[in-house]
């Protein structure tokens, strides 16, 4: 049973999703307790995944379960960004009166669910992780019951994702037909380029991960979700699962099907292309901010997919490195978002940041290079996350691939433009309420210098990145 | 060669950025008189810096050298001769632009300097970088603060203008940012002093400058990127238009010196007639279009593009004289222009007007700024014992020695140059005086007066004498230039070997 020491995080926390759930049933008005514990037991798991008794890989449970430096980094970066939401949207909740227990309990089990899928090494593994994340996302969607965009957003993503389960399962059975096996490793030494089957079961299996990460064309569900579920979920689900899907992306390409690169590269280099162009045309157009941080996160989905077409060790470490920044900047925007509120009303129009900078000028200025961050501009952080990149897109001479990216980097900033053009050219008109919580401040600070200053110290994140080979 | 002067240069602007940044909003005076300090130690040190600087070599001095991303790339700044003396000119010019502000910024003083001070910063990085990384770091993160001063203190169309110099500028570096990688891959290093004494592939090269000059040249501007700076420059404020004018432009100048030339030599050889054909077109053409104007902030614009334009042109003529008229051009065209500027922010701060009709007569009303105007004008035009004409002169030469018609086309456009700059005069200054409101207006106060005459010396004092400034460049262009011939030597030989 020697199994069991590596999988403590992953005990612990469902341990705790239980002993909390009861906590809740039993002791009235415990939301409070609740939310504190949750994070508390994120933190507790986090320090399980640091501590974990292997140190370098290791495979469980007859190969389906793996340990390595790729699953605990992205473990950490999943438990670090749920935490931090956690601790974000308290206030959002109480004043949107929908603080309730079931809150931080249902993204505990979806956090569970990302890190069995970030460990699986087995397609049925991964299947139950994904479908574990899911139940509990869909409930998160249309957690603002009474509210009719809250619930149809709820309704969509279950419907459009139940199809995209269905494809995947599909996949997951071509693979098992044609190979033989569901683990990862069985695969790769049994694999066969010349089998369709086994194409087209890698093909469905893409589907339904793009469709997890809202790559286009399997992006319409984002949009509205988007708008639809409570500002705090919007970020979780702009940040969290987008890490767990990419891992498994990085585990599903780079170990079974390295050899059938041929089959998948161009898959790949579509969907990011197609996902950088649209993100930023689309984008245009909005009004609502969360509308638009939807399609700009379809657009940023484009960029690490550029990195994992490329099908070298440093091309998933771009990614990892961009899926990293990407957080760091999403919970910066977020964070701004979070603080336009007046008299218990939260504002989401582009049009209510009108004039911020004069009676704001704090908050507009992060809010200033959380933007030009997100459109890649150099010195801040989102500039080294493309840059990276492109770095190892060229160095496979993938030339088509870059200069399309970085074209749509210059569509793309025309939008952040637009929204600080708004914030500081445009004449005042709301005064927003200053009274935030202290980890919104934190964040938000903690966010901004992160961006400003990552140019000082570039090759920190990347050391610890390089230690990440799957191949 | 123990203390960092140059990262000193660097950071000392955004420190006392950051001071300002901590200060009260409303305290002005305090504010205003932080931000001159600082742009004006940092002046002294720069001067401290041409002292130090040895002008005989022509390798690069006050080299730092440090690991920043690791294995990839180094945190690599030093100086030679050309670079020295736009680093010189940036810190000449922001103090000036600070003075300026008094009279035209009325709100958000603060903001406006922090701005300043953090260009300032940037621009400083980009002339001494010798990393492409780190020069396209600072190259590009220019664009945020100026894209604020446009957007938030310029005139009526600033946002329209101030996404257009954006977005114009950002589609022309993304191109460079690909060939800095390319380089990278191709050569293994994005040092510049190595990349110097490696060479770069021959097959790759016209791809690479084609990516770079997409970069320069919208910077420039060259005809037919140019229309966003005649729309950036009407709307952005006095202190604004001066920066781009006099310094931001110089950047792109400094790329094709440093970068087109220096790294691909086989390139801008088969290039050459097409730089040749812009720059005659933007000289003839923007001079002809200048003519028209009915904004003299737009007139001068148009007026920057046909300088540019020579100083493109003796860029590529590849002498000696060429280049160091290049040079000469786009520091006496930063003093130049910047004080046009400053002269049409002048009476635009008293009239609110900057059309040309507006005025008239001014000569009778306000003569001490006609005398200081009138001076401006003529070296603009390039009259013999101003910084103008040496430029000029240096270019043509360069030209004459290179292809006899393209430098008699390019004579031609110093005629238009002296059309439309007396014409501008003309209309302002004399004629008869017909709008009333202009009888009230006062003269120069002191300090406009004061930044005037500080642009003038300059301007009269390296007309007449000229040494300082060749002395310094001489011998960086006689190598970068023999550098050039040899690696186009070897090439020859190598493709007659082949064959």
């Amino acid at each position: 049973m020697n199994n069991l020491d590596f999988i403590l995080p992953e005990i612990f926390i469902s341990l705790a999703i239980m002993f909390l759930l009861i906590l809740g049933v039993f002791k009235k008005n415990s939301s409070n307790i609740i939310h504190y514990l949750s994070i508390v037991c994120l933190l507790i798991t986090g320090i399980l995944i640091i501590n974990n008794p292997s140190g370098t890989q290791v495979t469980l449970f007859s190969g389906s379960f793996i340990i390595d430096n790729l699953s605990s980094f992205m473990k950490i970066l999943t438990i670090l960004g749920g935490a931090s939401i956690l601790l974000m949207s308290k206030k959002f909740l109480k004043i949107s009166k929908i603080f309730l227990i079931e809150y931080p309990i249902l993204i505990l089990s979806s956090i569970l669910g990302m890190l069995v899928m970030i460990s699986s090494n087995d397609l049925m593994v991964f299947y139950i992780g994904l479908e574990l994340q899911s139940l509990a996302l869909y409930v998160l969607a249309s957690f603002n019951r009474d509210q009719l965009k809250s619930s149809e957003s709820g309704l969509k993503y279950f419907v459009l994702s139940a199809l995209s389960s269905g494809l995947l399962l599909y996949g997951c059975s071509l693979i098992y037909g044609f190979s033989g096996s569901t683990n990862f490793d069985i695969i790769s030494n049994t694999v066969n380029s010349n089998h369709y089957g086994l194409t087209f079961g890698i093909v469905f299996i893409l589907v339904g991960l793009s469709f997890k990460i809202s790559a286009v064309p399997f992006h319409m569900w984002a949009p509205d979700v988007y708008e639809g579920s409570p500002t705090p979920v919007t970020l979780f689900f702009s940040v969290v699962p987008k890490i767990a899907a990419l891992t498994v992306f990085i585990r599903f390409l780079y170990v079974p099907f390295i050899n059938m690169m041929d089959q998948w590269q161009p898959i790949i280099i579509f969907l990011s292309i197609a996902s950088m162009i649209f993100g930023a045309i689309a984008a245009i157009g909005q009004k609502n901010l969360k509308r638009l941080i939807a399609y700009s996160s379809i657009g940023h989905i484009g960029y690490a997919l550029a990195g994992l077409s490329v099908g070298t060790n440093e091309g998933l470490q771009s990614s990892i490195v961009y899926i990293s920044i990407y957080i760091v900047m999403n919970l910066g925007f977020f964070s701004c978002l979070l603080m336009m509120k007046k008299n218990d009303l939260y504002f989401e129009t582009i049009e209510d940041l009108s004039g911020l900078s004069k009676n704001h000028p704090i908050l507009s200025l992060c809010f200033l290079i959380v933007l030009f961050s997100l459109a890649g501009i150099p010195p801040l952080a989102g500039f080294f996350a493309k840059f990276y990149i492109f770095k190892s897109v060229i160095e496979q001479s993938m030339y088509f691939l870059a200069i399309v990216g970085l074209l749509s980097t210059v569509i793309a900033a025309f939008y952040y433009l637009r929204i600080i053009k708004v914030i500081y050219f445009d004449e005042q008109r709301e005064k927003y309420d200053t009274d935030h919580s202290n980890w919104l401040k934190v964040s938000l600070t903690l966010s901004t210098l992160l961006i400003l200053l990552y140019f000082i110290f570039p090759s920190k994140l990347l050391e610890i990145v390089s230690s990440i080979n799957v191949i | 060669m123990n203390f960092p002067i140059l990262s000193s240069l660097i950071i000392l602007p955004t420190i006392g950025a950051l001071f300002l940044m901590f200060s009260k909003e409303n305290n002005t005076t305090t504010v205003k008189y932080v931000a001159l300090f600082t742009s004006f130690v940092n002046f002294l040190i720069s001067i401290y810096l041409w002292v130090l600087f040895d002008p005989s070599i022509s390798i690069f001095q006050f080299v730092e050298d440090r690991e920043w991303l690791k294995g990839f790339i180094n945190y690599k700044i030093g100086i030679d001769g050309i670079s020295i003396l736009f680093i010189i000119l940036t810190t000449f010019i922001t103090p000036i632009c600070i003075i300026s502000v008094n009279n035209s910024i009325k709100k958000r003083l603060r903001d406006f300097l922090i701005s300043i001070l953090i260009m300032e910063s940037l621009m400083i990085g980009v002339f001494c970088s010798l990393d492409l990384v780190i020069f396209y770091l600072f190259f590009e993160a220019g664009l945020i603060p100026m894209f604020l001063i446009i957007g938030i203190w310029g005139g009526e169309r600033r946002v329209y203008s101030a996404f257009k110099f954006f977005l114009y500028t950002l589609l022309g570096s993304v191109l460079m940012l690909v060939a800095i990688i390319s380089i990278y891959w191709i050569s293994g290093t994005t040092d510049i002093v190595k990349l110097y004494e490696l060479g770069i592939d021959g097959k790759y090269q016209n791809l690479l400058w084609l990516a770079f000059f997409s970069s320069f040249a919208v910077k420039t501007p060259m005809w037919p990127v140019h229309t966003w700076l005649p729309d950036a420059h009407v709307e952005a404020p006095t202190a604004g238009s001066v920066l781009l004018a006099a310094i931001l432009l110089k950047m792109a100048g400094y790329g094709f010196i440093r970068f087109s030339l220096g790294l691909f030599p086989l390139a801008s050889e088969v290039f050459t007639p097409l730089v040749y054909i812009l720059s005659l077109i933007a000289i003839i053409y923007t001079s002809l279009v200048a003519l028209m104007q009915e904004d003299m902030k737009k007139l001068i614009a148009y007026s920057s593009v046909a300088h540019m334009g020579f100083v493109t042109l003796g860029i590529f003529t590849i002498t000696q004289q060429g280049i160091e008229g290049s040079i000469i051009q786009m520091i006496s065209h930063g003093l130049v222009s910047a004080a046009l500027f400053l002269c049409v922010g002048v009476v635009y701060d008293r009239m609110h007007s900057r059309l040309i009709n507006t005025y008239g007569g001014l000569v009778s009303v306000i003569p001490k700024y006609s005398v200081l105007f009138m001076l401006f004008t003529l070296a603009a035009l390039g009259l013999p014992g101003t910084s103008g004409f040496i430029g000029e002169f240096l270019i043509l030469m360069g030209a004459f020695k290179d292809n006899f018609l393209v430098a008699v086309i390019a004579s031609l456009g110093v005629i238009f140059g002296a059309a439309y700059m007396l014409w501008l005069y003309r209309r302002v200054v004399f004629g008869d005086l017909n709008n009333k409101d202009l009888l009230k207006i006062p003269d120069l106060n002191n300090s406009e007066k004061f930044i005037l005459w500080l642009l003038a010396i300059p301007v009269l004092f390296f007309g007449f004498y000229p040494e300082p400034l060749i002395n310094t460049i001489e011998v960086s262009i006689k190598d970068l230039i023999e550098m050039y011939n040899f690696n186009i030597n070897k090439y020859t030989q190598e493709v007659s070997i082949n064959e």
